[in-house]
């Protein structure tokens, strides 16, 4: 079974002078490829400071995140800058889209930060609207952000995650934002991604929403209190 | 390359987003160049007038001019006022026999007189010279000949007469040939000349000329037909005046003689003027030096009005960057997340910023190139609106008036290069202030 990202006794301090902030305080776990995980905790537990450390956003205090054959804590600036671009998929909570760009140049976003700032072809449009279609916005590709329903935006948000083909796909409340009707809908493209094989890694409040995944991490107080597998089979891509 | 069109194309895109703020924050730009532009036009139109002005009057020439000595009354020897003053013959023969760099000088006297042909009749300036004067005045002939040195040595009553004078004794005829009178005498039309553009006044001095009602006469006939005395009726009163030569204009032979020349000019004049200053020196070389100094002096003062506003133009802009960067924190933070690197921040910011100034540069040249449209509009604006009547005739209002603004095209690209060094300057705080924030942080904003 190949790994697609492994973190060995993680911790982040965050040093505000009077007092440190131990927000992880040693969390190893592995992330095998086509893994599913849905994170879990009471707020404060530390989920989003694993997640941005996942994502490359931010160097762990120590410990070590191995992510494509690289440990990730080691690298500066520009090259966690191309770890993010080429390795990593976001899905906000909140979309993030940018207004001034179309649904499709929110889509070719990531392209432009490729190394080498090689130039976006035919062949990457044709993708970008490959993708916009497999999220259901193929008729909208050329509508803003303020003209699109929140579901409709997170799509464009998955789109965007996968245009630069990545190793993993994170996620923090992907559809804390949205409906019950809507969050299904989301769910639904999640799962069909993680059956082609991505793996998934997405932070919830929601029992309904963690149980529809492989796997669950509990946090508390900056630790892993608790891993469940949901399912056992855990394709391998 | 491509990369760079894109780049700017994204930029673009950011900027269209608020149109009317990229609008205003652009003008400040706008304006500054537009003035730079303007200002050096003007300047250049001013010193291109004073130089043509000066290059009227020659550059190798030395003009010297009598002029009336202030409110002193002399007595002459009849005991009526008579006053008797400027140049004499005997200058002239002492200047032109003593300065060896003097190659010509012409003696002109300038009497006003009543001429007629047949029922036709006008006022006219008759000028008594010699045969230089035609070529030193830069007048063409457009028919007939000039006054000849023969002309002067057997008194004849010979006159060149100028276009416009032509045109109103003689409407039907040839005037060659013909007799006209002037005052109480006949002379014979031997040419015409064509028409010569009005030289405008320069350094006060020398009040303009209009060359086109001219009748010019050899100088020894006006003298021994005339003499010397000018009665003139002002205000009921008469008064006359007693004055051997108007103007005598002289040539250097050389252009780096002429300030030594006007020197020896000035003290021969001395000595031989010693109780009244009643001539002046005109010497165009020295005129243009001055006209030169003082465009500088105009560049320098109208370029720091232009400099102030293209900095607070820079200013406007950062402003706005600024603002624009806490307004789209969450952008960068997006970018970054999405593999952004500090430098693709800095990049972005500081083409937009590059783009808003340069297109507003752009514009500023655009207007800039209008400005002799735009001072049209100002001369007729003034005209019309502001200035009095007999002001426009003064020395002020002809210079004002005939003041073409010369567009400088090396100020264009320098223009631009300006607004788009400003758009650098003003843009690369905000575009490192925005690339260095924390994209955890910069997400995290609302
Ligand atoms: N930049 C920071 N500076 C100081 N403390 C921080 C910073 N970021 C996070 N923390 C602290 O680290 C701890 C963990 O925060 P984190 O955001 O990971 O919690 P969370 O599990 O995501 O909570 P929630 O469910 O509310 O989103 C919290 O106590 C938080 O206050
Ligand atoms: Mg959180």
């Amino acid at each position: 079974m190949r790994l697609a990202a492994q973190v060995v006794d993680l911790t982040k301090f965050y040093d505000l002078g009077s007092v440190v902030v131990k927000a992880l305080r040693g969390v190893s776990t592995d992330f095998p490829e086509g893994d599913f995980v849905a994170i879990m905790g009471s707020s404060g537990s530390g989920k989003s400071t694993l997640l941005n450390l996942l994502g490359a956003l931010d160097r762990p205090t120590s410990g070590q995140y191995f992510l494509g054959g690289r440990d990730v804590s080691t690298l500066d600036d520009d090259e966690l800058s191309a770890m993010r671009n080429d390795m990593i998929g976001f899905i906000f909570q909140s979309f993030n889209l940018i207004a001034q760009y179309t649904v499709l140049e929110n889509i070719e976003v990531p392209l432009l930060y490729r190394s080498g700032y090689p130039a976006i072809g035919r062949a990457e449009r044709e993708w970008c609207l490959e993708l916009a279609n497999m999220v259901g916005l193929g008729d909208r590709t050329d509508h803003r952000p303020f003209q699109l329903s929140g579901g409709q935006q997170q799509r464009v948000s998955i789109a965007r995650a996968l245009v630069n083909d990545p190793q993993i796909i994170l996620a923090d409340e992907p559809t804390g934002n949205l409906d019950s009707t809507t969050e299904a809908e989301i769910m639904e493209i999640l799962h069909k991604l993680n059956e082609d094989g991505r793996t998934i890694i997405m932070v919830t409040h929601e029992p309904s929403i963690a149980r529809q995944t492989k796997r669950q991490i509990i946090m508390k107080d900056g630790l892993i209190e608790n891993e469940t597998l949901i399912k056992q089979s855990i394709p391998t891509r | 390359m491509t990369h760079i069109i894109r780049i700017v194309q994204l930029a673009l895109k950011s900027l269209l987003l608020h149109k009317l703020r990229s609008g205003l924050t652009m003008l400040g730009i706008v304006f500054g160049v537009f003035s730079v532009i303007a200002m050096l036009a003007i300047g250049e139109g001013a010193s291109a007038q004073a130089q043509r002005q000066v290059l009227e009057l020659g550059a190798t020439n030395v003009i010297v001019r009598s002029v009336k000595p202030p409110s002193e009354v002399m007595q002459s020897s009849s005991g009526s006022r008579v006053l008797s003053y400027g140049l004499l013959r005997s200058d002239y023969k002492i200047l032109t026999n003593t300065i060896p760099t003097i190659t010509k000088a012409v003696p002109i006297r300038e009497v006003d007189r009543e001429i007629r042909h047949l029922k036709q009749s006008m006022n006219a300036r008759v000028v008594g010279c010699t045969a230089d004067y035609l070529e030193m005045n830069h007048l063409t002939l457009s028919q007939g000949r000039f006054l000849t040195n023969s002309d002067q040595e057997n008194l004849l009553n010979v006159a060149v007469i100028a276009n416009e004078v032509a045109n109103i004794l003689f409407k039907f005829e040839d005037p060659v040939g013909k007799s006209i009178r002037i005052g109480s005498m006949y002379y014979t039309v031997v040419g015409v000349t064509k028409d010569r553009t009005a030289s405008a006044a320069i350094g006060g001095s020398l009040s303009g000329q209009d060359y086109n009602k001219d009748v010019y006469v050899p100088i020894k006939t006006l003298q021994v037909r005339e003499g010397d005395l000018d009665i003139k009726t002002q205000a009921g009163s008469n008064t006359a005046e007693q004055i051997e030569l108007h103007q005598i204009t002289l040539r250097v032979n050389d252009k780096d003689a002429v300030l030594s020349t006007a020197e020896a000019i000035r003290e021969t004049l001395e000595q031989t003027h010693p109780r009244t200053k009643d001539y002046a020196v005109v010497v165009p070389l020295e005129l243009l030096k001055q006209a030169e100094q003082i465009r500088m002096i105009f560049n320098v003062v109208l370029g720091s009005i232009a400099a102030i506003s293209l900095v607070v133009g820079g200013i406007g802009i950062m402003n706005i960057m600024l603002a624009t960067v806490t307004e789209r924190t969450r952008e960068i933070g997006v970018r970054r997340a999405l593999g952004a690197r500090q430098s693709d921040i800095i990049e972005q910011f500081l083409t937009e910023t590059i783009v808003l100034a340069g297109s507003g540069g752009l514009i500023g040249v655009v207007f800039g190139l209008l400005t002799p449209v735009t001072f049209l509009g100002i001369q007729w604006f003034v005209q019309n609106f502001v200035m009095e009547g007999n002001t426009a005739g003064s020395d002020v209002g002809r210079m004002f008036f005939d003041l073409q603004p010369q567009i400088a095209f090396w100020s264009l690209p320098v223009a631009f290069g300006i607004s788009v060094t400003i758009g650098i300057l003003s843009g690369i705080y905000p575009a490192i202030s925005a690339a260095k924030l924390d994209p955890i942080e910069a997400l995290r904003h609302e």
